[in-house]
């Protein structure tokens, strides 16, 4: 009997480039490009310092630090085109910044803006909520591109813990029988709020899970820029031609889950220092000063100007006026009911008596 | 104008549909070579290929939320849940999903898809194959729901569905797939979302029903004429959303209303339609609204569903019970 079992799968993450800044594989990325890598990273995490900071000052509600995840998201979304659709979680603004997100966007979310995170016109998905129920949107999106022969790809943006949902498995099976032009990235920082990976799942990795659905799967180091965007980019051209492929970039959530848990009540110190040394903007950092490319000098022009980019972006989210309950309730339909009408119009009355 | 029965509307009209808009497409388990279990989809893969009628892996949530994915996406996909009692297992690509996204965006995407499922008891099926969980879907704000009980109304209403730019769940009842035939028009046409059919004016009484309890209520309504009741019955077609005007209308002449569902009562569409009448026709009623509903529990087994399902007999009790309770 061929019993199949799990320890005959063997998983090598790929890596191009080591936690000490050395290119160990080849890469296609012009020079021009890895410093757009390079900012963007930086950018990424800028961001996500001070939005945790804004949190805890009361000026954004609760947000999901990526802290540790720029090179996963930034390596990945930089090896898209402009064509190709993304569906994000809500942990996804460093990717979301690539496809063209403005900062302010994502600090409108947090503050629950009514038009905060509406990213039509960049190809993003809403951000999603419900843990992986955006693989089947991805799936249907990418239906509708094969349909039309548009050649775009769409990419659902996962973390560890969706990778336990039906809708996961059922997009995984759906994507495969039907040939479509979808990648699933699943981001595997090792936490699900508190549940660390080995009690999420028993699989050795979540690529080989790939295999049982009949598609490519693949591990590489998340934290590695240089291997998650030439993955990418393979990955792209695979799906295009109708084989979806799973892509399980290995990082590190550094932070919280979100604002409002404290993670030194179920996890070590000892095994974050480990993780710290795997930096994903360290090592990039490194890499491009060994190649001459970028200087302590570049680096603080590169601070400065970002400081000021997101100072400008909190300010226009800040001023912005809110929307009113009257014009969200319109939005419940294309043409609100008689029944909404009513109420939209009591809302209206009980505003003028207040 | 064709003799058709329900089925055999569905059929048609889905072809039609498909015929005047190539971004129509059917997806679903059994809908292809098989034609669907009840045969809605019969023959329209011979029609447009494996590419617009497709068969799917049997997984509930991925069909809506690959539907809900085309839809944003430009297409127009009309998804089959084989029977309603399945739609559990798909109820957040619906209602978290599909129904919400419109207004979670602020209108910048929305879900142009419709679901259609069979549902309805009387027709012995296993377990969680017939009941109607239409409530459900009112309590979700985003989506429509329809709920035709002839032929012609759901060929109009079906097109209406496609055509719509909001999620629309579309509920056939099992038990009149083929329980009667009518004329239909074979032009498309298209019945607004939201307009009851005020199928028999009178004066004495209002029944509301709609779905598969509109055939016991018709009995009923035939017995309760004989007996010398003058009754008006309203077909509510549409669920979400509802015509409270045409229920108001009809309360306020008749004074008297029985609302009759195949749902259990509880929570139910006549709680909220009682409750409407309280809120606006309460001076112009003369007895309390009662309810001719199924019971509060799981849809029975076979042996005991004719007297779980509200029975012709029922009706024209409580019908008999609201005009001695009237105070004039």
């Amino acid at each position: 009997m061929n019993w199949i079992e799990p320890n005959i799968i063997d998983v090598n993450p790929l890596q191009q480039l080591n936690e000490q800044g050395i290119l160990t594989g080849e890469t296609s990325i012009s020079d021009e490009e890895k410093l757009e890598i390079y900012k963007w990273m930086v950018k990424a995490r800028r961001f996500d310092e001070l939005a945790v900071k804004f949190q805890r000052q009361g000026r954004i509600g609760t947000y999901a630090p990526l802290i540790g995840q720029e090179a996963a998201q930034v390596g990945s979304a930089f090896a898209l085109e402009k064509k190709d659709w993304i569906f994000p979680s809500y942990r996804e603004a460093g990717a979301c910044f690539v496809r063209g997100t403005k900062p302010s966007s994502f600090f409108k979310y947090a503050m629950g803006h009514l038009h905060g995170g509406i990213l039509k016109e960049e190809r993003i998905f809403p951000v999603q909520i419900i843990i992986g129920a955006q693989t089947l949107h991805a799936a249907g999106s990418a239906w509708a591109d094969q349909y039309k022969t548009n050649g775009a790809v769409s990419v659902a943006y996962v973390g560890d813990g969706a990778t336990s949902q039906g809708d996961f498995h059922e997009a995984l099976n759906f994507a495969s029988v039907f040939q479509l032009p979808v990648i699933y990235f699943v981001q595997n920082n090792q936490w699900a709020i508190s549940v660390p990976y080995h009690k999420q799942t028993n699989s050795q990795s979540i690529a080989q899970k790939a295999l049982a659905y009949g598609m490519t799967g693949v591990q590489v180091d998340g934290n590695d820029a240089v291997a998650v965007y030439e993955t990418m980019k393979q990955a792209r051209s695979l799906a295009r031609e109708g084989k979806p492929v799973l892509i399980e970039a290995l990082t590190h959530r550094m932070g919280p889950h979100t604002t409002s848990d404290d993670p030194s009540k179920y996890r070590s110190r000892e095994a974050d220092e480990a993780w710290d040394k795997k930096d994903p903007i360290f090592r990039y950092r490194k890499w491009l000063e060994g190649l001459q490319l970028w200087s302590e000098e570049e680096e603080q022009d590169l601070n400065a100007s970002i400081e000021e980019e997101l100072k400008q972006a909190f300010n226009e989210a800040a001023e912005t006026t809110t929307a009113s309950l009257g014009e969200a309730l319109g939005h419940v339909y294309e043409k609100p009911t008689n029944r909404l009408k009513e109420q939209i119009l009591e809302w209206e009355g009980s505003g003028e008596s207040k | 104008m064709t003799e058709m029965n329900m089925i055999e509307a569905i059929n048609f009209t889905l072809k039609q549909e498909m015929e005047k808009d190539e971004n129509v497409l059917i997806l679903g388990e059994d809908i292809g070579r098989n034609g669907g279990v009840f045969r809605a989809t019969d023959g329209l893969v011979d029609t447009f290929g494996e590419r617009r009628v497709v068969d799917t892996p049997l997984a509930e949530s991925a069909i809506i939320g690959t539907a809900v994915g085309m839809a944003v996406r430009g297409l127009k996909p009309v998804a089959e849940i084989q029977f309603l009692g399945f739609i559990y297992e798909s109820m957040d690509q619906i209602a978290a999903q599909a129904a919400r996204i419109r207004f979670r965006s602020a209108g910048n995407y929305h879900a142009p898809m419709v679901i259609r499922a069979p549902y309805s008891g009387g027709v012995k099926t296993p377990e969680l194959h017939s009941d109607s969980l239409e409530a459900l879907f009112m309590h979700s704000a985003g989506i429509k729901v329809i709920m035709p009980s002839t032929p012609s109304d759901a060929k109009g209403l079906l097109s209406a569905a496609i055509a719509d730019p909001d999620p629309v769940l579309f509920l056939e009842p099992m038990k009149l797939y083929r329980a009667l035939r009518e004329n239909v028009e074979e032009e498309r046409f298209t019945i607004e979302i939201g307009e009851a059919n005020v199928v028999m004016e009178g004066s004495d009484i209002t029944l509301i029903s709609w779905g598969a309890a509109m055939a016991e209520t018709k009995k009923a309504v035939q017995m309760l004429e004989e007996n010398g009741y003058s009754i008006e019955l309203i077909d509510l077609r549409t669920i979400v959303p509802l015509d409270e005007e045409t229920i108001i209308d009809s309360v306020m002449k008749t004074s008297r209303c029985v609302v009759v569902h195949e749902a259990v009562k509880s929570a139910g569409v006549g709680a909220e339609i009682s409750a409407i009448i309280n809120e606006k026709a309460l001076f112009y009623i003369s007895a309390p609204v009662l309810r001719v509903t199924g019971y509060d529990s799981p849809y029975p087994v076979a042996t005991v569903e004719n007297e779980w399902i509200p029975s012709m007999d029922r009706i024209v009790r409580e019908v008999k019970h609201v005009w001695e309770l009237s105070l004039d």
